[in-house]
């Protein structure tokens, strides 16, 4: 009797009762206003997944942890906000490894946590133990290892200001089992003092009035445009600026969506499988204006070919781009919006550019983006061009890397930003598919279509049961080609068509496959049988696999061969 | 071309690895590091002399370093007045009867001797890279049977806060 009588006296007394780590973590992210969560139980985050247990916090158990990770940059990429995820010690927390390096180079931001073996037994290589601490230093933007339960209010606040603030990236914590269970009263209320990092967003003066000036000597001007608008959710900004000084845009491969595909300063996609006109304007332009893309050697080519001529404007929130692969004249360190919102309030008068603009507009009508249409097969680029029929550019697409990848940012003239996510970095297989979860689960009312290639599919297929389980009305197309296609187009054209384990003949009947998983799958062979598959099952609220057989042995063109210059590409007419 | 980085950083756990680790990534090879205590409470002090061949590299470096959270300042020292020592602790073979002659070389470069055996003395050195490598050399033709470097730690010489 007595035992109750003090439980009571506790309860109506003033000081806060304990909390376990776990409880605190979930009130962490509670505060945080975390949506949903990616992630896998498993030992050492028991307690963890114990809190969650009826918490109010969405969480999405997918069945690979690899899933979980993609499904939250996907998440993150459409919604703007941290990914969460949520994995076990050992091989839970080293299945995250490809998500992680892909987020860090695509500049997602994520909040990870991953369970521990306890604090006892840390470094005996425990039960599923795995150093992910020292083993995911490189590959994010920052991690902790959590070591006492006080410290966890305080780690949590700073995972999420990392990650969401400056150039966006994965922040991991490593959080050991005894300290999800210990109990402790712990102010929540924490202040963030991180003396070492302090983002720097507006521009030095200095430098803006610098491109004022040599926007006025320009004559062969051009504007490179990359994520880094996307992130700052600056495209509108970036249009006006464009419009104000009259210069033609180019956009890397994760810039798509920025400008929209038809406005008439629009030049394509740079680098490898651009388009002539974007880089011949690379190629030949005598000013570059870098908004937020971090020269990757996929769009420059051969750095000694890239914009030789030209003086070069790099604009980063990440100064440690700035001058990486190409000399910078004007540097610049800031986020894209805000250093774009500055460059507005400037007197900008349009460039003297005329014949050069004139010039760019002829390249575009004259060497526009080719395939060869014959009758009877069904032709990748086609299969893209009636996607974007069918959803009037509206929907969010998802991809893997390879052929499908760089058909799909070729064909699928995006009009508007943030409905492209796409591994661009990295270049992940398997990316596409659980990306589109995330994604779908980001924005629910759109329209979400994963891209993905035979190859790439196969290794996060598991993700159907996702699909299922959530009412998740995502389209997935099978780009198939019964080949790892890139691969394949690589040793046609540098290996002397030695196709070394490229061609994939054995396959799944996909749609057996998805009909498993209780998912309605389409075989489609023709384009007819495409658009009709397309039009009659993409705007109903339910999911769909739809396998298309394309055409085997199509390339992706135009194309800079390895090692080439800007403007040595190939393949640019038929 | 040697770059010498005077580097101030939170002393959390994995902090060197961090450091180190950026440069494996680059495929620097580091000539030498050294790590103490700073005069503030909670913060440690690095010193990392590099061999990089050319300027834009050594600046990436620099802003590689900046980009870390746990690190609050970087000084390239490199090509500016600054203050550098090194230790080293030479464990020479020496008969009684060339004892004084050693006492003799090592006496210009401030060196002493810290301790004493039938068959060795064991020298102290302190100073520039450039010193210690000297008296090395006028030691080695004794027969030199152990040696340790600590490294260089260093800081500007203009007194400004690093």
């Amino acid at each position: 009797m007595t035992g109750q009588y003090t439980v009571k006296e506790i309860e109506t007394s003033e000081t806060p009762s304990p909390k376990s780590g776990a409880e605190i973590l979930v009130s962490a992210l509670k505060r945080e206003n975390v949506e949903v969560i990616f992630g896998y139980p498993g030992g050492a985050v028991l307690y963890l997944y114990d809190a969650l247990y009826e918490c109010g916090i969405p969480h999405v158990l997918t069945r690979h942890e690899q899933g979980a990770i993609h499904a939250a940059e996907g998440y993150a990429r459409v919604s703007g906000k941290p990914g969460v995820v949520i994995a076990t010690s050992g091989p839970g927390a080293t299945n995250l490894i490809t998500g992680l390096t892909d987020a860090m180079i695509d500049s997602l931001p994520l909040v990870v946590i991953t369970g521990q073996v306890g604090t006892s037994v840390m470094g005996t290589d425990a039960f599923q133990e795995a150093p992910i601490f020292s083993m995911t230093m490189p590959i994010t933007k920052y991690n902790y290892q959590v070591r006492s339960v006080e410290e966890l209010p305080r780690i949590l606040k700073e995972a999420f200001h990392i990650a969401s603030t400056g150039r966006p990236g994965p922040v991991l914590i490593d959080l050991p089992k005894d300290i999800t269970s210990k109990a402790s009263i712990v102010d929540e209320e924490v202040e963030i003092s991180l003396p070492g990092y302090n983002p720097t967003y507006s521009p030095n003066m200095m430098q803006i009035h610098k491109i004022v000036q040599a926007l006025k000597m320009a004559k062969k001007p051009v504007i490179l445009a990359g994520a880094g608008v996307l992130h700052a959710r600056a495209s509108h900004l970036l249009r006006q600026f464009a419009e104000r000084i009259g210069v033609p845009v180019v956009h890397t491969l994760l810039g798509l969506g920025g400008m929209p595909a038809d406005h008439p300063l629009f030049l394509g996609m740079g680098g490898m499988h651009g388009t002539y006109a974007a880089n011949r304007a690379l190629y030949e332009c005598d000013l570059l204006i870098n908004i937020g893309a971090r020269f990757d050697d996929r769009l420059t080519g051969n750095p000694d070919h890239f914009a030789r001529n030209a003086k070069v404007i790099h604009i980063d929130i990440d100064p440690a781009e700035i001058g990486k692969i190409i000399p910078t004249e004007i540097p610049v360190v800031g986020d894209a919006g805000e250093t774009l919102r500055i460059l507005l309030e400037e007197e900008l008068e349009k460039c003297d550019a005329e014949e050069w603009i004139r010039s760019l507009h002829s390249l575009k009508k004259e060497y526009p983006l080719w395939y060869k249409k014959d009758e009877g097969t069904l032709k990748p680029q086609r299969l893209i061009e009636m996607i974007h029929e069918i959803t009037k550019g509206e929907a969010i697409i998802t991809t893997d890397v390879g052929q499908h990848q760089m058909w799909a940012a070729q064909y699928y003239p995006f009009q508007t930003p943030n409905r492209w996510v796409t591994s661009g970095g990295l270049g992940t297989m398997g990316f596409g598919f659980p990306a589109s979860i995330g994604a779908q689960i980001g924005k629910p009312g759109e329209l979400v279509i994963a891209i993905v290639g035979d190859g790439g599919f196969q290794m996060t297929l598991q993700e159907l049961a996702v699909v299922k389980e959530y009412h998740l009305p995502i389209k997935i197309v099978i780009v198939n080609n019964f080949a790892l296609g890139m691969v394949r187009q690589w040793q046609e054209l540098f290996y002397n068509e030695r196709y070394s384990e490229s061609l994939i003949p054995t396959q799944p009947d996909f749609v057996k496959l998805a009909e498993s998983y209780g998912i309605k799958g389409i075989l489609v062979q023709t384009e007819e049988e495409a658009y009709e598959a397309f039009s009659n099952n993409f705007f109903h609220n339910e999911p769909v696999l739809i396998d298309c057989r394309v055409a085997p042995f199509e390339n992706v063109y135009p194309m800079i061969p390895p090692g080439k210059g800007i403007h040595q590409m190939e393949g640019v007419k038929p | 071309m040697k770059q010498i980085l005077a580097i101030l950083v939170n002393d959390h756990a994995g902090v060197l690895n961090r450091v180190t680790g950026l440069f494996l990534r680059r495929g620097y090879n580091i000539d030498s590091i050294t790590v103490g205590r700073s005069e503030r409470k909670g913060l440690s002090r690095m010193t990392i002399v590099l061999d990089v061949e050319n300027p834009m590299r050594a600046e990436q470096v620099v802003k590689q370093l900046h980009k870390q959270i746990d690190i609050l300042k970087v000084i390239d020292l490199t090509g500016r007045a600054a203050v550098e020592r090194e230790l080293a602790m030479i464990r020479v073979s020496s008969s009684l009867q060339n004892r004084g002659e050693l006492y003799n070389i090592i006496q210009p470069f401030r060196a002493t001797v810290i301790d004493v055996g039938r068959e060795s003395i064991t020298i102290e050195a302190t100073g520039s890279s450039d010193k210690i490598e000297a008296l090395i050399e006028l030691l080695r033709p004794y027969g030199i049977k152990e040696l340790a470097r600590t490294g260089i730690t260093a800081f500007t010489r203009e007194m400004e806060p690093v």
